[in-house]
């Protein structure tokens, strides 16, 4: 069979397919939309009736994969590292319950934050959940993977980590797939009932079940295979590198022989006894790990005995930043190469809002409306519209999660900040925006929430917004006052009326909502290019 | 056969079509593929690049290595040399002459290609106005492709196969366009050389 040339996103989504899943569930979030987008457009997927559309969070989409499990059928959940943060109390719960049908969540770290507001590490939270971790080395392995994931979790009764990083993410490599499509579960209710209940006395019982499992993840990371251990004859240093990183560790042998014993950890808990063997093998100990010193940590613990161990923790590999092949070299001490060095007058090119985007109608709205007020005053949230905080537009003061805009300039309010303004997407609005409206609106809080509306989760690529046509509906039902629900549209030849509008609900003491609406320049773009192909078919069928 | 490339551009100007064209041929080739892309903000006109290694052997790291990669092919100037850390010291740079001016302090446009023609293996060619003559400005990115083609160690009718896989669905008109387009940046990398 000739092979697939997958995203190792997409290798992920093609592991869910083949392996029986019958639900995929997220929110889009960089690097992982391209899992979910993959299962979206695949046929085999429509055809197997795999579920598939976008969820209005992280949070909803682990609890409703969690659902799907309970009915016996295999689920799939993924998202970006912060969004695990949202998923959090849903996740950690999950390795009380234990599941029925399989639970596979993906977890898409961004160490150097290429796309993010942090580099935290997937992995901890796996730890903190007591659940067993896979992390792919290549993309063939990511695939590969899901199948033993959905595996070990039904025969564990457990929820799996995948954690994968932007690199693996989003290079690709020829994938062989397994020979057929294996069937989906019939539904079926767990067992035990009351298994999914973490009342008080049941969730001491599953949580004594949870800790009793530990031995088995344990013995499932020294003995299924994916862990390895490769002798070397100079036993002056070992290595212990995982997922992704022994790649960097390859590339740095063309011979591709490493002298030194390396273990390479790709499955979690880590293998005790491997660890054993590779310290008492060895005189020091190289930790190659991306993303935080995860392994390294548990391994030196606080006193680390007169054990010699090198890696993120003592400056041999810098603490923070993605890994490539010349940090790698240079932590091993081999030669490494470089070219010439850029000239100086190579200007930097920071990404901006697209020609013809609403945002840019709307911050130049809102620069005009804050003239008299002064710079300070403008909490902002997470996509497209961040850019607004370069030049030339330099218009807001935070970005902190999803929804935290809202929240934030209700707290700044509260400390007598006037006027507080919040900008905030139309889906991040519906990610987590809305409650924090509430509590500004139960609190009759002095804030004016700019909603900007372009009908699309834009800086993902444009993906279904879950507010499309339900932000006033929305904003009315938790309680603002429909007077001071205003939508203009963002368009240069409106900019003053606009900033009028706005500056009479900065006037207003309460809770406004401003909605800036027209579509994102790319999705339309998209759509009247899909029309216009359209009616060419069209044109040419008819002649 | 080993051929590790540097594809460079600004996001938006399409330089992944590049990349698909050499990952298809590679494929059919039967050789050995890794290609890391930039998804996320860095699309929105900002500076963006892709790894693409290509090999008779398995492939280790899905980045280049400082200093290793032997083709610099760049639909922008000014990106182009943004990689120069990542060539070595005789690989060349293929690149388009056409500057995208998204920012205020773009340098002067002959420093830019006085310092890609400071290295002895260079091509730049203006492919906007070759693809013009041909037809449209799209096909630029297949011309720039077409001037790379001869250092890819790769049969030309490859590349030639991986354009009618590639853009079959679209019509034979946009096939033999981008074919025109792929051969006229051939035929100028072929006279530089």
């Amino acid at each position: 069979m000739q092979k697939l040339l997958l995203l190792g996103d997409e290798a992920i989504a093609q592991g869910g397919i083949d392996a029986g899943m019958s639900g995929i569930y997220a929110y889009p979030g960089t690097p992982s939309t391209e899992i979910t987008e993959y299962v979206q457009a695949s046929r085999t997927a429509a055809e197997l009736k795999i579920r598939s559309e976008w969820s209005a969070n992280e949070k909803t989409a682990m609890e409703a994969a969690l659902g799907m499990t309970y009915a016996g059928k295999r689920a799939m959940v993924c998202m970006k590292h912060v969004g695990l943060n949202v998923a959090a109390d849903a996740f950690v719960n999950s390795g009380i319950t234990g599941t029925n049908g399989g639970l596979v969540v993906v977890s898409a770290d961004d160490p150097s934050m290429h796309s993010s507001q942090n580099e935290q590490d997937s992995r901890f939270y796996g730890k903190f959940a007591m659940i067993p971790i896979l992390e792919p080395t290549d993309q063939q392995q990511a695939y590969d993977m899901v199948h033993y994931a959905f595996d070990m979790s039904e025969k564990l009764q457990t929820p799996i980590l995948i954690r994968i990083t932007t690199r693996l993410a989003h290079s690709r490599a020829g994938i062989t797939r397994k020979d057929h499509i294996r069937e989906q579960n019939e539904a079926g209710l767990p067992q035990d009932l009351k298994q999914y209940i973490l009342l008080p006395a049941i969730a001491r019982k599953r949580y004594k079940g949870l800790l009793s499992k530990q031995a088995q993840f344990l013995e499932a990371s020294e003995k299924d295979g994916f862990n390895k251990y490769y002798e070397g004859h100079d036993k002056s240093r070992g290595i212990v590198v995982s997922g992704i990183a022994y790649n960097y560790l390859m590339e740095n042998y063309p011979d591709r022989k490493v002298p030194h014993p390396v273990l390479h950890i790709t499955q979690y808990p880590v293998p005790e006894k491997m660890i054993e063997k590779i310290l008492e093998e060895t005189d020091e100990l190289l930790f190659i790990e991306e993303g935080y010193p995860f392994i390294e940590e548990q391994v030196k613990g606080l006193l680390s005995r007169g054990m010699k161990i090198k890696g993120r923790l003592d400056g041999t590999i810098s603490r923070d930043g993605e890994l490539s092949p010349n940090t790698v070299g240079k932590a091993l001490g081999r030669e490494v190469s470089y070219g010439e060095d850029i000239p100086d007058f190579v200007a930097s090119r920071p990404p901006e809002l697209c020609k013809g985007c609403p945002h840019i109608d709307s911050y130049n709205a809102l620069n005009a409306a804050m003239e008299q007020y002064g710079k300070g005053k403008v909490f902002s949230d997470i996509g497209c519209y961040t850019l607004g905080a370069l030049p030339p537009f330099n218009s807001i003061n935070s970005c902190v999660d999803m929804g935290a805009s809202i929240t934030m300039a209700k707290g700044a309010a509260d400390a007598g900040l006037t006027p507080a303004i919040a900008v905030i997407g139309d889906s991040t609005f519906t990610h987590s925006g809305m409650t924090g409206l509430l509590d500004a609106v139960n609190d009759n809080s002095n804030i004016v929430v700019l909603i900007l509306d372009n009908a699309t989760t834009g800086m993902t690529g444009g993906q279904h917004s879950s507010a499309l046509g339900k932000i006033e509906d929305i904003c009315k039902g938790i309680g603002v006052e429909e007077d001071h629900i205003r939508v203009i549209k963002p368009l240069p030849k409106r900019h003053d009326e606009n900033y009028q509008v706005m500056k009479e609900e900065m006037a207003y003491e309460g809770v406004s909502v401003v909605i800036p609406r027209r579509e994102c320049i790319q999705t339309l773009n998209r759509k009247m290019r899909a029309k216009a192909k359209a009616r060419k078919k069209a044109s040419t069928a008819k002649s | 056969m080993k051929k590790d490339i540097i594809l460079a551009g600004v996001g938006g100007q399409g330089i992944l079509s590049i990349a698909a064209t050499i990952g298809t041929a590679a494929i059919k080739k039967d050789l050995f593929l890794k290609q890391a892309e930039v998804h996320g903000m860095s699309q929105r006109g900002g500076d963006v690049q892709s790894n693409l290694r290509l090999s008779d052997k398995p492939i280790a790291s899905d980045l280049i290595p400082h200093g290793k990669a032997d083709i610099i092919i760049s639909v922008e100037p000014m990106e182009a040399l943004r990689y120069l850390p990542m060539l070595s010291k005789d690989g060349w740079i293929i690149s388009n002459t056409v500057p995208f001016k998204n920012i205020t302090n773009y340098p002067d446009i002959e420093t830019v290609i006085a310092k890609i023609k400071d290295r002895d293996n260079h091509v730049v060619l203006n492919a906007e106005a070759i693809a013009k003559e041909l037809g449209t400005v799209k096909a630029a990115n297949m011309v720039v492709l077409g001037a790379a083609a001869p250092f890819l160690d790769m049969d030309y009718e490859v590349l030639e196969e991986a354009i009618r896989d590639i853009f079959g669905r679209k019509g034979e008109e946009i096939v033999n366009l981008n074919l025109k387009a792929l051969k006229a940046g051939k035929d100028i990398a072929v006279a530089c050389m």
